[in-house]
């Protein structure tokens, strides 16, 4: 009983860093870029989150709406400035603004915030201890989980079935195809950044509900954990990140009830280094096979 | 039609393009012909939007559109069926088809022009539902043109449509390609294989490094000396 507990948390701990992958994975399938400042996206929406529910006095649905949208912004806000301007440029000075940019998110939001924690408030969503088969489940654990699903579910929806979500995945194929095509691959990339910035600033607002702890360095390690679960389901993979970001939950909370909590971390990347070691293309990457 | 006037393009510091001129009627099928690397492909990439012209004009129906965005040009009626087909593999044929139809709202002119293109190339309504990089090199160019008419264009660049295939289906699609000029669109096609493309132009141009070199009636090259030394096999 006490496994299936685990494995529950593990799976809640899991739908997290899923959202944040999925953000990485579609941003890099995009514009081969791993986005370090996305870590921080999750950081601004736990915050972003906590002020809708605490000064604006939403309820659990309306918040996150909200962070969503102001997330989402955030993320086109950051692309137009930081990254689309080293759209030609190598990958590697892509790569460092990037890491410059999460620095500047993280400081600058101390800078003018201050460092000090907050706590979400606990009657967000109920707590109620549900019973099922003699496990006993704690109803906030399936409302996130529910979420989660849902958003990808959705996610799934605009990827394949919309006309954005064509777009999408037609310019990470082969962007000046996309061109001929008549597609905007600026606005689809814009597009891009927004929806992984929403799941992100969606990731934020649960993580701050479950864990209650939020702060502005907060988004550095799960930032890390969901870039090693993209890579390990294979980064730019949008089913990859919903996999792998489950898997590395599950495998977490497996090591932390085994009694060797403290190694939860470095577990995280002791399954990136295997992964890059042994199947560097991830659980769903296949070889591509080189263009003729 | 279109008419190109005096454009360079430049890759960095390298000069792809000098100074060509060149005109298309409406109606008609022009080939480019010329050796590998003499910038054909750039000229057709320069006319659909994908490069910038330094110098020059191009004038589709007698509006500038040198320099424009590739979705201009596209809404304006060209499309350009790029070399190497460029088709998107990890997408189902259908999908395709649809991403050709991208900046179209008009539902029924939509669904009227899959129908055409189907009748055009039954091959693509049997395999539908298929991922697009399963297909064999014949079906993918198939599909690659198919997407490209669903813009409805009146102005179509062919880029090595031949390429890398069997004799036949070469034949086969150079049947196709005649056809959609007789139902209304303009062609412009460029070819390495000169014989085959002079034998359905109906006007070609000769690419050397860069430049035009020479011009005329497909008729006339075809039987000039000069051309079957150089691109023909001889005599």
């Amino acid at each position: 009983m006490e496994l299936i507990q685990q494995l529950i948390n593990g799976i809640s701990l899991g739908s997290i860093y899923a959202l944040i992958a999925l953000g990485y994975t579609m941003v890099y399938g995009i514009v081969k870029l791993i986005n370090f400042a996305h870590g921080d996206v999750f950081m601004v929406g736990a915050f972003v989150g906590f002020y809708s529910i605490t000064i604006l006095d939403l309820t659990f649905f309306p918040a996150l709406l909200l962070t969503m949208a102001v997330t989402a912004l955030f993320g086109v806000i950051i692309e137009r400035i930081a990254y689309k301007p080293l759209r030609n440029a190598t990958r590697i000075a892509a790569l460092i603004t990037a890491i410059g940019v999460s620095l500047l998110i993280e400081y600058g939001f101390i800078y003018f915030r201050g460092a000090q924690p907050e706590a979400y408030p606990a009657d967000v969503l109920p707590t109620e201890k549900i019973s099922i088969l003699g496990v006993s489940i704690n109803s906030q654990s399936i409302f996130i989980l529910l979420t989660s699903v849902v958003l990808m579910i959705i996610l799934q929806f605009v990827v394949h079935k919309t006309k954005i979500g064509k777009a999408m995945r037609a310019v990470s194929f082969d962007a000046e195809a996309a061109r001929l095509m008549g597609i905007n691959v600026n606005n689809t990339i814009s597009a891009t950044f927004a929806i992984g910035s929403a799941l992100a600033g969606a990731a934020g607002v649960i993580f701050g509900i479950y864990y209650s702890k939020i702060e502005p360095l907060m988004g550095i390690i799960p930032g890390l954990k969901a870039f090693v679960a993209a890579v390990l389901g294979g980064i730019g993979i949008i089913p990859g990140a919903m996999v792998g970001g489950l898997l590395l939950g599950v495998v977490e909370s497996l090591v932390s009830a085994a009694g060797y909590s403290l190694w939860r971390d470095a577990v995280a990347f002791i399954v990136l280094i295997l992964i890059l070691i042994f199947l560097p293309s991830g659980l769903f990457g296949k070889n591509r096979r080189e263009k003729v | 039609m279109l008419k190109v006037e005096g454009i360079d393009v430049f890759y960095g510091n390298i000069q792809a393009i000098k100074g060509v001129t060149l005109e298309i009627n409406e109606g008609e099928i022009v080939t480019l012909i010329g050796a590998n690397g003499a910038g054909k492909s750039t000229l057709l990439k320069t006319i659909s939007g994908l490069l910038k012209p330094k110098h020059g004009k191009i004038l589709y129906e007698g509006k500038s559109i040198a320099g424009k965005a590739a979705q201009t040009i596209v809404k304006q009626g060209i499309s350009h069926v790029p070399e190497g087909r460029r088709i998107f593999a990890n997408m189902t044929v259908e999908e395709n088809l649809e991403l050709g139809a991208f900046l179209r709202k008009d539902k029924a002119g939509i669904k009227q022009d899959l129908d055409k293109v189907y009748e055009l190339f039954p091959r693509l309504l049997e395999r539908l539902k298929q991922q697009a990089g399963t297909l064999s090199g014949g079906e993918q160019q198939m599909l690659a043109m198919g997407r490209a008419l669903m813009a409805r264009p009146r102005l179509l660049l062919l880029d090595e449509p031949s390429m890398g295939l069997a004799p036949l289906l070469v034949k086969t699609i150079f049947r196709i390609i005649e056809e959609i000029n007789q139902t209304g669109t303009t062609i412009l096609l460029v070819e390495q294989n000169a014989n085959l493309a002079l034998s359905i132009a109906d006007r070609a141009y000769v690419v050397e490094t860069g430049r035009i070199v020479l011009s005329g009636d497909a008729e006339d090259l075809t039987a000039s000396e000069q051309i079957k030394m150089a691109y023909l096999g001889g005599h």
